[in-house]
């Protein structure tokens, strides 16, 4: 009886849904997928599927790896495991491609869906519309800078598996019409995108008129430079145009180019201007990078944000190890390339001095004391031995320097010895190194401060940081103004334009009109713009790289010749050590002398190739589609 | 199968015993089967030969200059992709089949025959067992009567450059350089001591000099390995001359 009962409760139970339709009770709405058509019924929709968008943006350098800004020399790359960026002797050809058409798809998608929605406001609509052409834009452009000119594809693309893909097969557009597309888009599109107010410091994370106006800017100044320096390695073409611009063609871009930056600079695309808000030069110069709110220089960003998932580990991967929140760090060791590159105050270029006319060892007093005198971006790019990182002075020094010249040293970071003719046990080196092949040491006896944020907790894995990634930037532009209106012939103004990016830095001895060379723009650009991903798009456009990595190991005499020169080869990184003077009763016992080391890891010597110049197209993607045609020089 | 169709209860332990042993036997026929159809054989023909000019070895970089291979006929086509050697030879182990051989523009201190179009001429070649294949190429420049001598801690280079592509598509020398190295592999980017000499301050093209002091080697050693390069201006390529073994 019970279990008749029991029966009679569980039939009735089950029979309780029985009731609904089958086929209402199987129709279901996934929760997990939302559809297209709910994806753009409202603003707030849109923007998420606009995030993602955002968040797949293609940089060269990013926060998101240190390994991207540690290469061509500039630096040395403090960790075992990617020594062989010093220890290679060419770049594979395929190196730095991209080919993300899935993500163009994705775009070309978002567009086309955008068109179809009638629930959304105007003004909402054109201005999400405005953002998905500039998001295209700057990736093809980012495309063309790495592979030339490559399908320009403005609609999705769908196979019907009727077995035939000749349609979806594109060959590849000419260089030249790669960059005038950007250009265009750009100037399509400003007027859609608002000027960005500076009231939320996360605006910049948008797209703005000043970003769309940014992109166009560079665009046609890369398309310039590779139509005027082109025409030195026309074996760096092709005939079809997909690799090299006709040389006649570069005024127009530079005249665009100038044209785009006046518009930011004149503020009628809203009021940007080089931040300038510390007293200590240097200080204000690495706070660009670090102050996020109400920052008048920043056009575009990658923004990040604290306890969101979208944090980046850039300060634990670089901070000065030693004392540090995590046991790590000191990835990335400026190299004396770069550092002896900052001015002196006089505009004049100098070597890190080492030794006197006659030879002899200079003895300092401070440690800074050598890098005194220069262009405050040095010290707010490179973090120096002596100075400090949230409030602890970096312990970076080699050894001791003996009576009879001879060097006393450790191999593990603040090691203790007795020195000779002393008793008790001392430290002899840096608990920062330099210790040659000793992985987060400053195996260049520099460390990074760009870019590292000096928050509580930035050096902590389980916290990291939100300092955001500065894509386009003021003083940028302001350096292709002067470029743009230097290969122009307007050489005033482009003094004048290199010049408030220099005052900042604290170069204000004006350059004149006739100072302005095209070593000069290289210059600057380096200094400015070094660890922002710049210098191999640079290099590439002025078809320099070659002559600048050419293969060639460097001496210690050709380190510290030429600095200043724009072909200077600059293919091995060199560092800085400094040693404690140890001999008592010298008056220059517990001073400081310098040497120039090349790190015992750098074995290598860069070598770029002509075929370098523009990234391999895979040979899937060639035999996938027979129209696009090879690189030049493979 | 037929004793399995037997009374189930009955005869399951020996059933049981039967079973194990058809799965084994089964295995083991598959697997004898299946040795055949699966396992392919490894490509066994080799295809070798180096760079010639009228019969003359071209040097070049090692694992600077590539060449290409490429079969047709299996569907999707990319290329088999190699470089040579730094005495100019060449190898590639192939399945017997039809192939052509390219060298990719721009690639050697030499020019590769192009079509009407501007492409690199492709070369047809059918393998079926090993086979030796010499390439015959125009090299921009030769170096003639190399002489590498020692003296005194130095060596000493002398030697010819001439100039082979004279018309208008020929090119400069960028650059003359002495290499010496520890090892065998010299080259720019191989090498512990060099001494260059640019294109433009070469007097005498039929009597090129270079000099260049042995630095200290750590750890000793009585030899060193020299080249000479002419660097053909335009090109990432240089020609180079071959390996000698100076003992001092």
């Amino acid at each position: 009886m019970k279990k008749i009962y029991q029966f009679l409760i569980a039939a009735s139970v089950l029979g309780m849904w029985g009731c609904k339709k089958d086929s209402e009770f199987l129709n279901v709405e996934p929760t997990s997928i939302i559809p297209t058509e709910l994806a753009f019924s409202n603003a707030s929709n849109v923007l998420s599927v606009l995030a993602d968008l955002y968040n797949r943006q293609v940089d060269f350098s990013t926060l998101k790896d240190w390994y991207t800004m540690a290469d061509f020399s500039e630096s040395f790359p403090s960790e075992n495991g990617r020594a062989f960026l010093v220890q290679r002797n060419n770049w594979d050809f395929g190196e730095w491609g991209s080919w993300d058409y899935g993500y163009i798809r994705q775009l070309n998608l978002f567009l086309e869906r955008l068109e179809l929605t009638e629930t959304l406001a105007a003004s909402d609509k054109a201005r999400f519309k405005a953002e998905g052409r500039f998001l295209r834009a700057n990736y093809y452009f980012e495309l063309t800078k790495r592979m030339g000119g490559v399908p320009l594809i403005l609609k999705s693309l769908s196979y019907d598996f009727s077995g035939k893909t000749d349609d979806l097969q594109y060959a590849r557009s000419k260089e030249s019409e790669m960059y005038d597309f950007v250009i265009s888009e750009a100037e399509a599109i400003k007027a859609d995108l608002p000027i960005d107010g500076k009231t939320n410091a996360t605006d910049a994370a948008r797209a703005s008129r000043g970003a769309a106006l940014a992109m166009e800017c560079r665009a046609a100044l890369y398309a310039g430079s590779i139509a005027k320096y082109g025409a030195g390695t026309p074996q760096v073409s092709l005939p079809g145009g997909e690799v090299g611009i006709p040389a006649s063609m570069a005024a127009d871009y530079y005249t665009k180019a100038l044209a785009a930056a006046k518009e930011i600079i004149t503020g009628t695309a809203g009021s940007y201007s080089l931040y300038n808000k510390k007293a200590d030069l240097a200080d204000n110069f690495s706070n660009i990078f670090i102050d996020k709110g109400n920052n008048p220089e920043t056009i575009f960003i990658e923004d990040f944000k604290l306890k969101s998932g979208k944090v980046h580990y850039f300060t634990g991967w670089n901070q000065p190890r030693y004392g540090a929140e995590e046991e790590e760090g000191g990835r990335i060791n400026p190299s004396l390339n770069l550092v002896e590159s900052f001015e002196k105050l006089d505009n004049t270029y100098a070597p890190v001095p080492v030794s006197d006319a006659s030879g002899n060892p200079i003895y300092y007093a401070n440690q800074t004391d050598p890098f005194a005198g220069r262009d405050a971006r040095l010290a707010g790019t490179v973090m120096l031995p002596g100075t400090f990182f949230k409030g602890r002075q970096v312990d970076i020094w080699a050894g001791y320097l003996l009576a009879d010249n001879s060097i006393f040293s450790g191999d593990d970071r603040g090691q203790q010895k007795v020195l000779p003719g002393t008793t008790g046990l001392r430290q002899v080196v840096g608990l920062d190194g330099p210790i040659n092949a000793k992985e987060f040491t400053a195996q260049s006896g520099f460390y990074l401060r760009k870019y590292l944020d000096p928050a509580v907790g930035s050096g902590s894995r389980g916290t990291n940081s939100e300092l955001p990634f500065i894509r386009y930037r003021y003083a940028e532009v302001l350096l292709n103004a002067a470029e743009a209106a230097f290969e122009l012939g307007q050489t005033g103004d482009a003094a004048t334009y290199l010049n408030q990016v220099r005052a900042r830095a604290g170069l204000i001895i004006p350059l004149a009109a006739g100072d302005i060379t095209f070593d000069r723009i290289v210059h600057e650009r380096r200094v400015e713009l070094s660890f922002e991903g710049h210098i191999l798009y640079d290099q590439k456009r002025w078809r320099n790289a070659h002559k600048i990595w050419d293969g060639n190991k460097m001496t210690p005499t050709e380190l510290v010749t030429n600095i200043g020169s724009a072909t200077k080869r600059n293919t091995q990184p060199y560092g800085l050590w400094s040693y404690k003077y140890f001999n008592p009763g010298s008056p220059n016992d517990g001073k400081w002398v310098f040497r120039i080391v090349l790190p015992n890891l750098v074995t290598g010597a860069n070598n770029f190739q002509f075929g370098n110049y523009y990234s391999r197209i895979g040979d899937d993607i060639r035999a996938n589609n027979p129209k696009i045609v090879r690189q030049p020089n493979q | 199968m037929v004793i399995l169709s037997g009374d189930c209860k009955k005869n399951k332990s020996k059933q049981m015993k039967i079973k194990f042993q058809y799965i084994g036997l089964l295995a083991l026929l598959i697997g004898a089967v299946s040795c055949k159809k699966d396992n392919f054989k490894a490509p066994s023909s080799t295809l070798s030969g180096k760079i010639l000019y009228q019969g003359e070895a071209i040097q070049v970089e090692h694992d600077r200059v590539s060449y290409e291979l490429y079969q047709y006929g299996f569907g999707k086509v990319g290329a088999i992709a190699q470089t040579f050697t730094q005495e100019g030879t060449y190898s590639s182990l192939l399945f017997d089949g039809q192939y052509k051989l390219i060298i990719p523009n721009g690639q050697g201190p030499f020019k590769w025959k192009q079509t009407a179009s501007g492409g690199p001429d492709s070369l047809a070649v059918t393998v079926n067992g090993n086979q030796a294949l010499d390439l015959e190429v125009t090299p921009y420049y030769m170096i003639r009567t190399p002489q590498i001598t020692t003296a005194g801690g130095k060596v000493t280079a002398s030697f010819k450059a001439e100039k082979i592509i004279v018309d208008a598509t020929g090119k400069d020398i960028e650059r003359v350089s002495l290499y010496i190295n520890k090892t065998q592999f010299v080259s720019v980017n191989d090498n512990i001591q060099k001494i260059d000499l640019a294109g433009s301050a070469i007097t005498d093209p039929n009597n090129i000099s270079l000099e260049l002091t042995i630095p200290t080697l750590v750890p000793t050693q009585n030899y060193v390995f020299a080249r000479i390069a002419i660097k053909i201006a335009g090109l990432d390529d240089s020609i180079l001359s071959p390996l000698q073994k100076i003992t001092f």
